[in-house]
């Protein structure tokens, strides 16, 4: 326990020494936020409350990226086989990074949370409570998707070709950039195949439809399994030594980790309770939209001049 | 030897075609400091890692303070201390922090503070890792291979690459670890080192241990490579002097009469009670014993770097 402690602090420290950190941590993800906020919601706090969910999803998703980098750097490097000597764990490296990554995305996550509270005045940011559980476990998960990635990548160019690989289906069929609603019924198919489709459509159903933790417990559920699933995989193929290559049989145990969202996609596309539930919250914003040009007394068409903060007094 | 810390037996490992070790054994005793004296790819990391329990042997036995490196890793790994060849640790680490961070895995534990100031590091201990020196990034290693007090301690290639200086503030410390009853393992491929420091040596070459004893026995072995060179007052007979009592061999060079013997003081003595009968006057005299190198040319044929 103590090991984990300290190693988890270790990465802590790294990670805020590291100016790459800050941009793929704070930055961008704030830069996400603003896009999606002033741009695509024009600063409506219904607009904003409705993408909050896409920039949060997005912002947790990122985690492999960092988690496998690192895992590779430090083997490629040789520091992790100066810990094979001492009576730290593989489980102890593993877990650690997860445990760091999850206490360095949980502040950037809140702060996008206070920001469309108190600067895009958000007044009902849904159920907190499932937003906290869903930002959790999405974290914990997506970062231990990185480290299987780590695990079945030879060298760090492997590495990021299967993280370009994996991140582009994830932001683009999930509903974190494009929405969800506006793909074509066969994608959005596809889409529910796809882990960061339940992590966006569990946060989107959570702030916007105000569902409780119970509501989003099928998203909770199939995040935890994968999380098991992943989690045990990068300990089974979790490599100390640099030139220790992964045979390549052991890739297609990366595969494994889709069975979860494979059955889950499989009875989603029978009973359709994604697609329609995310006709819903489009609904619910399109009536928000409409309610508030009529208080507003604005126009049908929207005129292009607004701005985050005037609008919402 | 009774109850060896360290025991090796048959030792092989072999990776794809190549065969690194090939039947290696010793045995090390406590507080003994030995060294795995070869080229390079002559398998010496090779078994100091299979000890360290980062690899696995392919056929052989292997004891580390009564524990099998593969079985037992838990209880090896709190009683060992390694500088491994080829590590790192992360850039922005700093020295302070990665002492404690090492410390922190262990329950007997030495005081990070002492540590530091053993090793010369004291001045260094805010800075990060990327920003030490070759020397100093080596003298780390050191602390942190100490950070538990361990019973054996693992030294593969402590001063490769570099240079002569930092050389030597390394032997200092290994020097001291051997006045604290330290049992050391240490690989090298410098002559001086294994003289230097060590208590035996195993010369090891091909996978092979092709002789192994201390420092002084090796080298006897080989005693007939001992050169005595002497200038006289006046000239001798080459044939004379090769026929006294000790000597095997005598070639003049630029009046420096040098003389290949097998025991260095009776080829001494019957060289001067000879010189005295001819009321000739010995006017320099200087032994070149071998050196570790030279049993090893004559092992292998062979130079050690080549």
């Amino acid at each position: 326990m103590t090991n984990l402690l300290t190693l988890t602090r270790m990465r802590v420290q790294l990670a805020l020494r590291n100016k790459m950190f800050f941009f793929f941590s704070l930055i961008m993800p704030l830069g996400f936020f603003f896009l999606y906020s002033s741009v695509f919601a024009k600063g409506k706090p219904y607009g904003v409350a409705y993408l909050l969910a896409s920039v949060l999803g997005l912002n947790v998703m990122g985690s492999f990226w960092g988690l496998s980098a690192t895992l590779v750097t430090f083997r490629e490097q040789g520091i992790l086989r100066r810990f094979h000597v001492t009576p730290a764990t593989a489980t102890d490296m593993l877990v650690s990074s997860i445990l760091a990554n999850y206490a360095l995305t949980l502040p950037t996550v809140l702060l996008e949370i206070l920001l469309a509270r108190f600067l895009f005045h958000v007044q009902d940011l849904g159920n907190l409570a499932a937003v906290f559980l869903l930002v959790s476990i999405g974290t914990v998960s997506f970062g231990s998707l990185g480290l299987v990635i780590a695990s079945v990548t030879n060298t760090m160019q492997e590495t990021q070709i299967l993280n370009q690989l994996l991140w582009l289906p994830l932001i683009f069929l999930s509903g974190a950039t494009i929405p969800f609603t506006s793909l074509s019924n066969s994608v959005q198919h596809v889409a529910l195949f796809l882990p960061a489709t339940y992590l966006v459509h569990g946060l989107r159903n959570a702030i916007y439809m105000n569902d409780g933790p119970s509501k989003v417990l099928l998203a909770l559920a199939s995040l935890t399994i994968w999380f098991l699933l992943t989690l045990f995989l990068s300990s089974q193929l979790f490599r100390w030594e640099p030139e220790a290559k992964i045979g390549r049989k052991a890739k297609f145990y990366v595969a494994a980790t889709a069975i979860p969202f494979v059955l889950l996609g499989v009875w989603e596309a029978r009973n359709g309770r994604v697609i329609a539930e995310e006709n819903r919250a489009e609904q619910k914003f399109e009536r928000l939209e409409r309610e508030y040009k009529q208080q507003h007394g604005e126009s049908q068409v929207e005129p292009a001049k607004s701005n985050s903060s005037g609008d919402s007094h | 030897m009774p109850n060896p810390v360290l025991r090796v037996e048959n030792l092989t490992k072999r990776y794809g075609d190549v065969e690194a070790v090939r039947g290696i054994s010793f045995e090390v005793a406590e507080g003994e400091v030995f060294g795995l004296l070869g080229p390079n790819g002559a398998g010496k990391t090779s078994t100091v890692e299979i000890l360290e329990g980062l690899r696995s042997a392919d056929s052989g036995t292997v004891s580390v303070c009564g524990y099998d490196p593969q079985r037992n890793p838990d209880e090896l790994k709190k009683e060992i201390g390694a500088a491994l060849q080829l590590t790192a640790l992360p850039d922005k680490l700093r020295v302070m922090e990665a002492v404690k961070l090492f410390a922190s895995f262990y329950r007997r534990r030495r005081n990070p503070e002492d540590l530091l100031k053993r090793f010369g590091l004291e001045e260094k201990r805010d800075s990060f890792y990327s920003q030490l020196s070759g020397g100093q990034k080596q003298r780390l290693a050191l602390a942190i291979a100490l950070v538990n007090d361990p019973k054996v301690v693992f030294l593969d290639e402590p001063t490769a690459g570099l240079d002569p200086q930092v050389r030597r503030e390394i032997y200092d410390v290994i020097e001291e670890l051997r006045r604290d009853k330290k049992t050391i393992l240490l690989t090298t491929h410098y002559i001086e080192e294994a003289e230097r420091l060590c208590d035996r040596v195993a010369i090891v070459d091909h996978g092979k241990v092709i002789v192994q004893g201390t420092p002084r026995e090796l080298k006897q072995a080989s005693a007939d490579k001992t050169r005595i060179e002497v200038r006289l007052a006046r000239e001798e007979d080459e044939s004379t002097l090769k026929s006294l009592e000790g000597v095997t061999d005598c070639r003049t060079l630029n009046g420096l009469y040098v003389l290949h013997c097998l025991r260095p003081p009776q080829a001494i003595v019957s060289l001067v009670k000879y010189l005295e009968s001819q009321n000739n006057e010995l006017v320099g005299l200087e032994i070149a014993t071998p050196s570790l190198e030279d049993v090893f040319i004559e092992l292998t044929g062979r130079r050690l770097r080549d």
